[in-house]
């Protein structure tokens, strides 16, 4: 053991003499805490439920799943880190902010994996299982004083806890209770109503007997009593009360209550990590409200039957994320053509290819508005937050219904597994489309009787008698006859497109965060919202005119964009995808590929649109964010002396 | 769908209405003269006349193909899909509309080639719907490629030197599917027996499949041309629960009793291409029936709302 890190740990182990009463209480607005582990222990669920009694307490909160890429990675490894991040705070939390303050690690293998990738905050409270320091196994001992040497260059605050060693006196797998024991820890560091977590436990084990409950509150009250002898540690985030009645889940949660809210009637989906959890919560609940859900073939079936569904009469949804979304393109290109309504939900993931099957991205931008063959138009939105989550799935399908139209939502895999509180929804009959009405078809109706101004047209469904024609993926008149002439194939297309004007013109331009006019304008969609704004406040903070806007809808775009444009000296986009690097070899200002919005934004509005963009596989820091626009704010003012010059 | 499941549905039944064949469709169809698709679609259209099929109660569903075009040409609801993907947007149809019924009309290269794996698992699912494989051995749109079922050594364009390998067997592939429940064979130019296995198929619950014999003069006229003439190269399949024809027994003398719930028999008499069998190898209406395991009531929006509201209450702050 270097002399270092042997100082570091005994120091701190001299901190926490048995039984003495906290000195000091840190008063702190917000903090944020991980628990990992490796996968299988329990960690998740800590931090789960963690989080649930955090938001049921009116904290704000936001969390990150920490995900292994494997499903039984080897133990004691930094790549089968598993956990959770929670971040609450008094106020709203937006996003899982910059650095960690506090972990519990059952291992010091994955502890390292956090201190790699730079997670945690130079001061960071380190709670971990201190059995590996004294482990029987010679190499065990070495890779616990290796990890410790390593981390030994911050002021990490190393608390060694022995876990295993208090859970054996109570249970004989410590490794299926660990994670309760270090949820006591927690609580009695945070100071929660032990009696609300309890509760919490109680819940969660609802389906399993009794006695399972009992261990494990035993086990959160071992963990409780534990820390009130020997951790010198109290920490007190002031929370305000409030009567707004609210929920807390995750995206997909969200998005699952928001299809059945929306009156959908039919999913089908083929399972896709980091969609599957929608599904298969779809999949437990949906029969209960008359929806179908049906795992297809693959997912190029699963959109047919969504479109046989919807054909029929049904609005209905298909779940996937990328490689999905790429298998269903022929299919979405064939409900924009025949105008059937259709509601694709895409939990995006790290592309191209398999990519980062379990990680967060937003690239599947340009393949949404574009991948499909010939001109496809349709609508595609992206929710910013968990609530968004569920009210878009409203949203889109009464678009879907309404405009006969594809309505692609993108979220991503941030959204998906992070939870936050949000106001209950009030939900409302009218957001369900009016029972299917087989009333007879009247002469004259057509199955395209397009608006000559909107595009817009009334549905024939089966069922309805004299409405009966054929639809059909080739170019079709009024009547849905195949028609190969050049006027109705130029008609067709207009149709098809103007339909998405008129929508456009019904929304209103995107809200400004902070000042309407200054010199940079910071652009972002979906999940990036509460790190560019919380980034947009730090950097305003300091005196600069930076304000930020956050699109809904890429598909058609919200009105107004570049008059908006226009008050800003400088414009660029915050994405979570691929650009080049301005000042890569090779890289020109012709040649630069560029994040996708900025790529759109740019030829929407004709703006010399710039971006920052980072494809890390996990949501964006806010203290990132703030140094690109510092960055960019300066450079800025560079080039300026120089034309000044 | 069968008279039991009209009534269980409630629908077509106090319908008396009868029809004629125009009201299921009259007009010209564009398929090469000569083309088997016609015969087809006269069977259907008078299996249809016959079974009282309600026009607007009815979809036909189609991929992409010259057989595929087949919905144009029929009064019904139609659906003229995507290549190869008929068999989704069905079953997407009926799971959602248990009331309509519902036919699939796809050729050797759509259900066969690109559709195959639909094919396989939609005969699990074992959804009640009638799927006619128009079987032209070719593929006709596209004119002249080597399909799934061509036979080896046919020349085709993608194949000029004769069809590599020998032809894939649309029969013993349905027949060796798990919970397969009808599989019959006709030909498009034994039009009494076309009709009569089509009203067996229709009348079946469930997943009812017949791959049709269809000439396509224009390219794969060698395949069927002698079979068509020769009606000794057939055998007819006859059971008490399968079809009888009695009307073709003075041409087609060769007949083999086969009793259509024996699945090892139909297995080996499909294997064997000896002879052109038509008849139904394979009958079984108590397999499993997705759509109706998959049956569901339906609630007004405010039981749904109120559902609903309870399961908010779970994450209530
Ligand atoms: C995705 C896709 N790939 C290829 C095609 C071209 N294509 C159209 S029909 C067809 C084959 C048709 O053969 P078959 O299914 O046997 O029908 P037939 O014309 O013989 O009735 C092909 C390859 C297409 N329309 N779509
Ligand atoms: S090409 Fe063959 S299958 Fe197609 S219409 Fe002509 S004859 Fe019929
Ligand atoms: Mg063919």
């Amino acid at each position: 053991m270097s002399p270092s890190s042997a100082a570091t740990v005994t120091r701190i182990a001299t901190d926490s003499g048995p039984g003495s009463a906290p000195k000091n209480v840190l008063h702190l607005d917000e903090h944020t805490l991980e628990i990992v582990s490796d996968s299988g222990e329990g960690a998740q669920k800590c931090g789960q439920i963690f989080a649930s009694v955090s938001a049921k307490m009116n904290y704000g909160v936001w969390t990150v799943e920490i995900i292994p890429a494997e499903i039984e990675p080897p133990a004691r490894t930094a790549a089968g880190a598993s956990g959770n991040l929670i971040r609450f705070g008094r106020d709203k939390v937006t996003n899982w902010g910059d650095e960690t303050n506090l972990v519990v690690a059952f291992n010091e293998q994955v502890l390292l994996a956090r201190h790699r990738l730079d997670a945690l905050s130079d001061d960071c409270i380190i709670l971990i299982e201190s059995k590996w320091a004294e482990d029987p196994d010679a190499e065990i001992r070495q890779e616990w004083q290796d990890a410790m040497e390593e981390i030994s260059d911050r002021n990490y605050r190393v608390i060694p806890v022995p876990m295993e060693e208090q859970c054996l006196t109570r249970v004989d797998n410590p490794r299926k209770g660990k994670n309760m024991f270090a949820l006591g820890l927690l609580a009695q560091i945070y100071g929660y109503d032990v009696e609300k977590i309890s509760e919490q436990i109680r819940a969660q084990f609802a389906k399993k007997p009794p006695e399972v409950s009992k261990a494990n509150v035993d086990l959160l009250e071992l963990g409780v009593h534990w820390a009130q002898e020997n951790l010198d540690l109290r920490i007190e985030v002031p929370r305000i009360e409030t009567d707004e009645k609210r929920v807390v889940m995750n995206g997909n949660q969200a998005a699952a209550l928001g299809a059945i809210a929306s009156g959908m009637e039919f999913c089908a989906m083929y399972p896709i990590t980091p969609a599957t959890s929608v599904s298969q919560y779809l999949c437990d609940v949906f029969e209960r409200y008359g929806g179908t859900m049906h795992q297809a073939e693959d997912e190029i079936a699963a959109a047919g039957a969504a479109i046989g569904a919807s054909y029929a009469g049904k609005v209905a949804l298909t779940v996937t994320s990328g490689p999905g979304l790429a298998l269903k393109t022929e299919f979405i290109a064939l409900a924009v053509m025949t105008e059937i309504p259709l509601v694709v939900l895409d939990v995006q993931r790290g592309g191209p290819s398999t990519g980062l099957p379990t990680k967060v991205e937003q690239s599947d931008l340009l393949a949404a508005l574009f991948s499909q063959p010939g001109d496809a138009p349709r609508v595609v939105m992206a929710p910013a937050t968990i609530e968004e989550c569920f009210h878009s799935m409203v949203t889109a399908r009464r678009i879907a219904k309404s405009f006969r139209c594809v309505v692609i939502v993108l979220t991503d895999a941030n959204l998906a597994s992070g939870q936050q509180q949000f106001q209950r929804p009030v939900l409302d009959e009218r957001w369900h489309a009016a029972p299917a009405n087989h009333r007879a078809v009247t002469s004259g109706e057509r199955p395209y009787d397009w608006d000559p101004d909107t595009g817009l047209s009334r549905r024939i469904v089966p069922g309805q008698p004299g409405g009966m024609h054929t639809v059909t993926g080739l170019n079709h008149d009024h009547d849905s006859n195949v028609d190969y002439t050049p006027e109705i194939n130029q008609l067709g297309c207009a149709m098809r497109s103007r339909k998405l004007a008129v929508l456009q013109q019904t929304m209103s331009p995107p809200p400004i965060h902070g000042d309407e006019s200054g010199e940079l304008l910071v652009v972002g969609w979906g999940s990036t919202k509460g790190a560019i704004e919380e980034a947009v406040d730090r950097v305003r903070a300091e005196g600069h005119a930076v304000s930020s806007t956050h699109l809904t809808f890429l598909s058609p775009m919200q009105p107004g964009l570049g008059e908006i444009f226009s008050r800003f000296e400088h414009v660029m986009t915050v994405e979570l995808n691929y650009s080049d690097d301005p000042a890569a070899p090779y890289i020109t200002p012709e040649n630069r590929r560029l994040g996708q919005l900025a790529f759109l934004l740019r030829a929407q509005t004709l703006v010399d649109v710039d971006c920052w963009t980072r494809v890390p596989g996990q949501p964006l820091r806010p203290g990132h964010i703030a140094d690109a626009l510092r960055r960019k704010l300066s450079a800025a003012s560079e080039t300026e002396v120089r034309v000044n010059e | 769908m069968s008279e039991q499941l009209r009534s269980f549905f409630g629908c077509g039944l106090d319908d008396d209405r009868t029809f004629d064949l125009n009201d299921y469709g009259d007009s010209i169809p564009r398929w090469c003269v000569g083309c088997g698709d016609h015969g087809v679609l006269s069977a259907v259209k008078r299996m249809m006349r016959d079974q009282r099929l309600l026009p607007e109660r009815t979809v036909f569903v189609s991929g992409i193909g010259c057989s595929s075009r087949f919905p144009h040409y029929l009064d019904t609801y139609g659906f003229h899909g995507i290549h190869g993907r008929a068999l989704p947007i069905a079953t997407g149809v009926k799971l959602s509309r248990p009331d309509l019924d519902v036919f699939v009309v796809t050729g050797d290269g759509d259900c066969c080639s690109i559709g195959a794996g639909h094919w396989l698992h939609a005969t699990r699912y074992n959804i009640d719907m009638t799927v006619l494989l128009l079987d032209n051995a070719i593929y006709g749109l596209t004119k002249n490629q080597t399909s799934p079922t061509t036979p080896e050594g046919f020349e085709t364009n993608t194949q000029p030197h004769g069809t590599y390998l020998p032809a894939l067997n649309p029969l013993s592939t349905a027949l060796g599917v798990t919970n397969a429940s009808f599989v019959a064979q006709t030909a498009d130019w034994v039009p009494a027996h076309l009709l009569a296995t089509l009203k067996a198929a229709y009348e079946h619950v469930g997943f009812s499949f017949v791959r049709i014999l269809q000439r396509c003069p224009k390219f794969s006229a060698p395949v069927f041309s002698e079979q068509a003439r020769t009606p000794d190269l057939h055998e007819l399949l006859f059971h008490s629960d399968g079809i009888t024809v009695p009307s073709l027994d003075k041409i087609y003398k060769h007949r083999l009793e086969h009793d259509p719930s024996d699945l090892d028999r139909a297995r080996s008499l499909a294997e064997d291409t000896e002879r052109t069998r038509l008849g139904i190898f394979f009958k079984d209406a108590t397999r499993p029936c997705y759509n109706a395991i998959r049956h569901l009531p339906t609630y007004t929006a405010a039981q749904n709302i109120e559902r609903l509201n309870r399961e908010l209450d779970r994450y209530a702050v």
